[in-house]
């Protein structure tokens, strides 16, 4: 009985508590971005403006859902959903206390490559199925700008690995008992971030919706609860990436005094926070630098940090 | 990639900086005497209406906003005999203040006239029509015109000379 | 050809031209005042000063005023050159020294020739700091206000009222700076194209008054090419209109036809389109039907919708029902014939008095089939020998008067000429010409305004007039006959008159409608047949009564009489009238009984006229500021008219109203007239004579680079606001599928082809001397050739002489010949609705000579009884001095006065028993 109850309890509360995470944070990046930029924000809907998410929420899912005539009926309904279902699908292995996860699965780290391997099918095929040059382009850059950024991703957690000896997400929370990989793995922490970062298309490396030149990307005919998928995928998308820093690199739920629900939640909730500084302080690089920083810098970097953290364990035997 | 980092931590100290939103409308903001709020037509230190309808103003909106209709009393002097600005159209650019030969037209610091339907905000003359000078005190446009009307004969004006006698033979 | 060198290029440019003319028409932009093409040079305001080099050496040059400058070969010049650019700004400097600040006051702001040219030089800054010199004003009459302080004394406005309209009423006065422009005292100006005077000023001293009563501004008026229906010249127009109502109408230069000038009620006639007689909806009034005709329209007669409308009216005018149509002169070669497709070819009749029936007929067979060519108003201008025979050009056809004027200075001119002056010199040509009169015989029933012009003049009854016509024809060819039992002074006359056409290289025959006579157009025909003998081309030109009488003439139809005759005999029991006032055609007492015979009587007006009070259904027809068409002047050249702004919903071009109706009536046929080129197309394979109608313009397809031509300038204001009390969504542009017009300010922004330049601006230019850059040379035709089509052309073979002189005439005792006098303004149907020209329509009176006065025992301004027609009219009398014995002359269609056929003879008598009894 609690064998069922309790896994369908935390998938529930996983998902609920994500969702309105991802939508809460629609308003913090709102109320952070004006901090910083010495305004107030959304300050006016209810205490200190948080019903402003509500208030969007209303406005986004009354609106007219529109599909273009000229799209790719199908496909287009299709794409907002993937980028969804993959984020979620990630949480999945994530060990949020030592009680709380979905699955606990030998091979969590290869799971979350996967999964973010396919999110990319989400912009490509939004892209592509909206028939207009403006979205092509975007899913083009966006294609080429995640594959790139796929491979070092994956390198640079590879020394996390080598560490902790394990794929296993809960097995290399525990192996940072006493030292945190960002000790170790410095180089790959920073690494792991800058490819979250462009993984998910967040600012300084937001190509495929760089608004100025490409009206909105990929997105640009997507509408409504559509528009509103693609949205809360995307800040999905930065809760994940700074779970998984603050569980493959900062040790998870690891720490003295407050029970660890709270040590996970506020190491999260410190790189939301420098997620949004990025945005705030940084503007876009160009399509061609971009793609040279991954090949030619982060790709070489994350090899080397593989040599050297190879080499270390080799000689500590 | 120091700067960078620096670039980072300056926008975060930026954190315990003040705020510059006013936060209106419980706080008013100052608003100088030559902001491009709520037009108005103003009049003469004499009471007339300063508006000549020349239609200078209208053909200086760039959004065509202004229909006027000029027409005379029966002195020769000057005036619109409708005057309509279309606020729901107006994009308060000033363009027609800075056209008007008289001072007539003038931009106020009033902007607060929000309406939920467009309707009300098409202003005729007798909502435009203010009674007194505005920004410039002084100026009477018929006093310098040259034209005569019925407060002023011809030669009456400010630096003319009186009618030229047609039948005098004086050098 | 010369080549002259400007600003160290060389162009082509006419030899012997004046330099400033060579500029203009090369394109550049050369200041200027006094020089006007039409009125050439005098050199007054030194304003289009240019720098002349000796050599390409010479770099020091001396400055020279290139309108008083040949154009010679090898010639260099500079136009940019700083000394002269600072000479003409420090000129123009001077001129506004004086000039008031009251541009926005002033009705030429925006299209101000002063301010363009200020603008041009540069001079932007007044330094002048002194008192300014004032004038007191004068009234001028309803057409002119006058405004002397804004005078930079050009010296146009003069030279144009005396020299080139021979006015004499005014004048310029005063002297050194202090020189005034006007009459000796205040009162309405006398000459017919005083009007002319708001275009000729530079700036604003003179401006139109009826356009200052509902004033508006050149980029607000709405425009579209369009020709005026006032007379049979067929002068183009430009209309301007403004919140749906027209507020004036402009020059729209066309080289061969009015160039640069219109006559005042031209101008000023087209308020009758804003008149409160305006019918703005169609009517039903059933209870006109089967009784004769019903009371007035504000009887039994209600408002209907169009749909209802075309349902009642396919009831009454089923296919195959008895039923006439009663064409117009008045209205468009388009609505006529749709017309005449509604009822059919034998069913229609052409609705003009029968007299002119009878006299448009002769003359349009007289100008299609003898050996003369009737002469457009350019070609008139340089005749150098004139015979007017009949006809007050000035009253009936007033442009052609003025063109007339022109031709009667071309022999003149030779003794200039002969003293080498070029003839562009203004000034220097009057000179020598001082008051040297041209060849120019006048024959005419009274004293017209034209004798001041000319060498000869005879006065007569319209009998005498041809006797002496056909007198002149035989003492130039002898197969015409002679005329028997001509007084001695009138044979020496006709031998004279003989004599200068017979040295005349382009001899030129003026007669017309006029005098009501077929014997005149006879014998006016038989004199230009007789000169153009041999190699000499002799023009003949004919004033008619209305704006389309022409076209209607060469469509053919039945005279108003067949179609009375039709309802009395029962052939015929339904009627359609469009647009005309049967009540001007015929007696009344004939068109009472007419209507009494038509059961159902369908009328197409755009007035309330008593005809229209007669109708059981009356559809608003569209002016011609509304509509689109073509018309066919007296030359018989075919011009289109372009829909200057979209009337109010009830109102419609006669031809859609028709076209619903048949199709309303089950005609299939007419499904596809679609819009005017359709139904021009069908006019034109129905009638061989009007093949060439489609040509005339553009086809409604035809785009610019995908564009329409906007008829809104591109400055135009308050679209946003216009509407706005009414409702702030602005509404959608009315469509216009018969041209290639638009409702908009959005379009082709360039020169539009000839016939669809529905303004003159240029950049630089707002005022009308931007018409120089839409010709192809200044004062010349317009880029791609003069608007209009000539219909028809002189058969170029001899015809057989006109034979039937009429007896001379002999006074009656008891009864006097009573002909018609014309009057510029009044004679005319629709312009006399205008307030300006109604002002000065005279009041009804009876022209006598003193002789016959004296007879009658009457003073001028007594009342005397005049029985005519079985009417009877109580009318001061008026001196006619030149006036024969036994004639006596009625002021023609004048309100009180419509419905007379003239001439007539009637009985006039001392009486003072009798009241008043108006004919209508």
């Amino acid at each position: 009985m609690n064998s069922v109850v309790m896994p369908l309890a935390v998938i529930v509360g996983v998902l609920f508590v994500l969702t309105t995470v991802s939508a809460g944070l629609i308003w913090l990046e709102r109320r952070l971005l004006a901090l910083w930029q010495d305004r107030y924000g959304p300050n006016r809907v209810g205490p200190f403006g948080l019903l402003q998410v509500l208030a969007d929420m209303i406005k986004i899912f009354s609106k007219e859902d529109w599909i273009p005539p000229f799209a790719d009926k199908p496909v287009f309904v299709l794409a907002p959903t993937i980028i969804m279902v993959t984020a979620f699908m990630t949480f999945a292995v994530i060990p949020f206390t030592p009680g709380i996860e979905v699955a606990d699965l030998d091979i969590g780290v290869l799971f979350f490559l996967a999964m973010s391997a396919l999110g990319v099918y989400s912009v490509v095929l939004a892209g592509w199925a909206s028939d207009s040059k403006y979205s092509l382009l975007g899913a083009m850059r966006a294609a080429a700008q995640m594959l790139s950024y796929e491979v070092f991703m994956g390198l640079s957690l590879m020394g996390v690995v080598m560490l902790a000896g394990s794929f296993n997400m809960r097995d290399i929370v525990e192996a940072q008992r006493g030292l945190w990989f960002c000790i170790p793995q410095f180089p790959g922490m920073v690494l792991f971030f800058i490819a979250g970062v462009a993984e998910t298309n967040r600012l300084p490396f937001d190509l495929p919706e760089s608004e100025n030149e490409l009206v909105a990307g990929f997105h640009t005919e997507y509408s409504g609860i559509k528009f509103g998928m693609f949205f809360v995928g995307e800040y999905l998308g930065i809760t994940l990436i700074s779970v998984l820093i603050a569980t493959l690199f900062f040790g998870g739920w690891l720490g003295p005094v407050f029970p660890p629900a709270v040590w996970f939640f506020l190491k999260t909730f410190c790189f939301i926070c420098l997620f949004i500084l990025l945005r705030a302080s940084y503007p876009r690089p160009r399509y061609d630098q971009l793609m040279s920083l991954g090949w030619k810098v982060m790709l070489p970097l994350a090899l080397l940090n593989l040599v050297i953290t190879g080499g270390i364990i080799l000689i500590k035997g | 990639m120091l700067s960078l980092i620096k670039t980072a931590w300056d926008i975060f100290l930026h954190t315990f900086h003040k705020r510059v939103t006013v936060q209106y409308p419980e706080e008013k903001p100052y608003i100088a005497p030559r902001y491009r709020g709520r037009i108005i037509l103003s009049r003469d230190p004499d009471g007339g209406e300063r508006c000549v309808a020349c239609y200078l103003c209208a053909v200086a909106c760039p959004v065509a906003c202004i229909s006027l209709q000029a027409t005379e009393d029966e002195y020769g002097r000057r005036y619109p005999e409708f005057f309509r600005i279309n606020f729901s159209r107006c994009i308060f650019c000033g363009y027609c203040e800075e056209a008007c030969p008289t001072y007539a037209i003038q931009l106020t610091p009033d902007y607060e006239m929000c309406e939920y339907t467009r309707h009300p905000l098409v202003y005729e003359k007798d909502d435009l029509l203010i009674s007194g000078t505005g920004k410039y005190h002084d100026y009477n446009y018929y006093k310098v015109a040259g034209i005569a009307t019925g407060s002023r004969g011809k030669g009456e004006g400010i630096e003319e000379e009186p009618p030229v006698d047609v039948r005098s033979l004086m050098p | 050809m010369a080549t002259i060198y400007i600003d160290n290029k060389p162009y082509d440019v006419k030899d012997g031209g004046n330099l400033l003319h060579a500029c203009l028409s090369l394109g550049f932009n050369l200041p200027y005042f006094c020089w006007h093409p039409a009125m050439h040079s005098v050199g007054a305001c030194r304003q289009c000063a240019v720098k002349q080099f000796r050599s390409g050496h010479d770099t020091k040059g001396r400055i020279v005023m290139s309108c008083m400058t040949a154009a010679t070969d090898g010639m260099r010049i500079s136009i940019d050159d700083p000394e002269a650019a600072a000479f003409r700004k420090s000129i123009i400097e001077w001129l506004m020294t004086n000039h008031p600040h009251d541009c926005p006051v002033c009705d030429e702001g925006g299209e101000c020739h002063l301010q363009d040219m200020t603008h041009m030089t540069g001079h932007v800054y007044r330094r002048f700091r002194f008192k300014k010199r004032t004038y007191l004003n004068q009234y001028l009459g309803p057409f002119l206000t006058h405004e002397m302080n804004r005078c930079i004394q050009c010296y146009r406005c003069v030279r144009f009222y005396r020299d080139y309209a021979g006015g004499r009423d005014f004048d310029v006065f005063a002297s050194h700076n202090h020189v005034y422009f006007g009459r000796h005292r205040d009162g309405v100006l006398e000459n017919e194209f005083s009007g002319n005077l708001a275009e000729v000023c530079p700036t604003g001293v003179f401006t139109d008054k009826t356009l200052k009563k509902h004033y508006t501004r050149k980029w607000d008026l709405q425009t579209a090419p369009s020709v005026c229906v006032h007379c049979s010249v067929g002068c183009n127009t430009i209309p301007g209109e403004r919140y749906g109502e027209l507020r004036r109408i402009r020059n729209r230069y066309n080289g061969e036809v009015n160039r640069y000038f219109l006559c005042d009620r031209g101008r000023y006639g087209y308020e009758f389109v804003n008149s409160a007689l305006r019918i703005r909806a169609p009517l039903i009034n059933p209870s006109a039907s089967h009784n004769g005709g019903g009371g007035p329209v504000s009887g039994g007669e209600r408002v209907a919708a169009k749909e209802e409308v075309l349902r009642y009216l396919s009831d009454i005018l089923y296919f195959g029902a008895r039923a006439i149509g009663i064409g117009s002169p008045r209205a468009s070669l388009e609505a006529n014939f749709a017309l005449r497709s509604l009822v059919g070819a034998e069913h229609f009749y052409m609705g003009v008095p029968d007299t002119d029936f009878r006299l448009v007929t002769l003359i349009a067979d007289v100008l299609r089939k003898g050996p003369a060519r009737s002469p457009s108003l350019s070609e008139v201008e340089a005749a150098d020998a004139v015979f007017v025979l009949g006809e007050d050009v000035t009253n009936t056809a007033p442009v052609l008067a003025l063109a007339l004027r022109q031709a009667a200075r071309q022999k003149p001119l030779e003794i200039a000429r002969k003293l080498r002056i070029p003839l562009w010199d203004d000034a220097a040509v009057r000179n020598a010409v001082q008051n040297v009169r041209g060849v120019f015989s006048v024959a005419a029933p009274y004293k017209t305004k034209l004798e001041e012009v000319a060498s000869r003049s005879y006065h007569g009854a319209p009998d005498d007039l041809a006797r002496l016509g056909f007198a002149v024809a035989h003492e130039l060819n002898n197969e015409n006959p002679a005329v028997e039992g001509l007084p001695d002074e009138v044979r020496s006359l006709a031998v004279s008159i003989a004599q200068d056409l017979k040295e005349a290289k382009r001899p030129l025959i003026i007669s017309g409608a006029g005098c009501g006579s077929e014997a005149v157009i006879q014998a006016a025909a038989n004199v230009a047949w007789a000169l153009c003998s041999g190699k000499r081309q002799a023009g003949l030109c004919f004033a008619i009564p209305a704006c389309n009488s022409m076209g209607l003439a060469l469509m053919g139809g039945g005279s108003l009489g067949a179609a009375f005759k039709a309802a009395r005999e029962g052939t015929a029991d339904r009627a359609v009238i469009l647009e005309n006032d049967l009540y001007r055609c015929a007696p009344e007492e004939e068109v009472n009984a007419f209507f009494g015979q038509i059961r159902h009587t369908v009328v197409l007006d755009s007035l309330a006229t008593p005809t229209v009070a007669k109708a059981e259904v009356v559809l608003p027809a569209a002016a011609f500021a509304e509509a689109d068409g073509a018309m066919v002047n007296n030359e018989g050249r075919a011009q289109r008219f372009y829909q200057v702004f979209a009337p109010d919903n009830g109102i419609r071009e006669s031809w859609r109203w028709l076209r619903d109706i048949m199709i309303a009536a089950g005609r299939a046929d007419v499904r596809e007239w679609q819009g005017l080129d359709n139904i021009s197309a069908a006019l034109a394979e129905t009638l061989p004579v009007f093949r060439q109608a489609p040509e005339i313009a553009p086809p409604a397809g035809f785009r610019i680079a995908g564009m329409k031509i906007p008829r809104l300038p591109h400055r135009y204001s308050g679209r946003t606001a216009m509407f706005a009390d009414i409702t702030v969504y602005e509404p959608k542009p009315p469509r216009d599928p018969d041209s290639p017009l638009s409702f908009s300010m959005e379009g082709y922004q360039g020169q539009p082809p000839p016939a669809l330049i529905p303004r003159f601006w240029a950049p630089g230019w707002n005022s009308v001397q931007s018409v120089n850059k839409f010709q192809s040379e200044v004062g010349g035709p317009l880029r791609g050739g003069d608007p209009g089509r000539r219909l028809i052309e002189s058969a170029g073979v001899k015809a057989p002489f006109f034979k039937d002189i009429p007896d001379a005439f002999a006074p009656r005792t008891q009864e006097w010949l009573i002909l018609p006098s014309y009057h510029i303004f009044g004679s005319e149907e629709l312009s006399v609705l205008s307030p300006g020209i109604a002002e000065l329509t005279p009041r009804p009176y009876v022209g006598l000579n003193a002789g016959d006065t004296g007879a009658l025992r009457v003073s001028e301004g007594e009342e005397i009884a005049v029985a005519m027609n079985g009417a009877e009219f109580l009318l001061p009398v008026r001196h006619f001095p030149e006036l024969p014995s036994g004639i006596a002359v009625l002021p023609s269609g004048i309100p009180g006065l419509q419905g007379l056929m003239l001439p007539a003879w009637g009985a006039l008598a001392k009486r003072k028993t009798i009241t008043v009894t108006g004919a209508t």
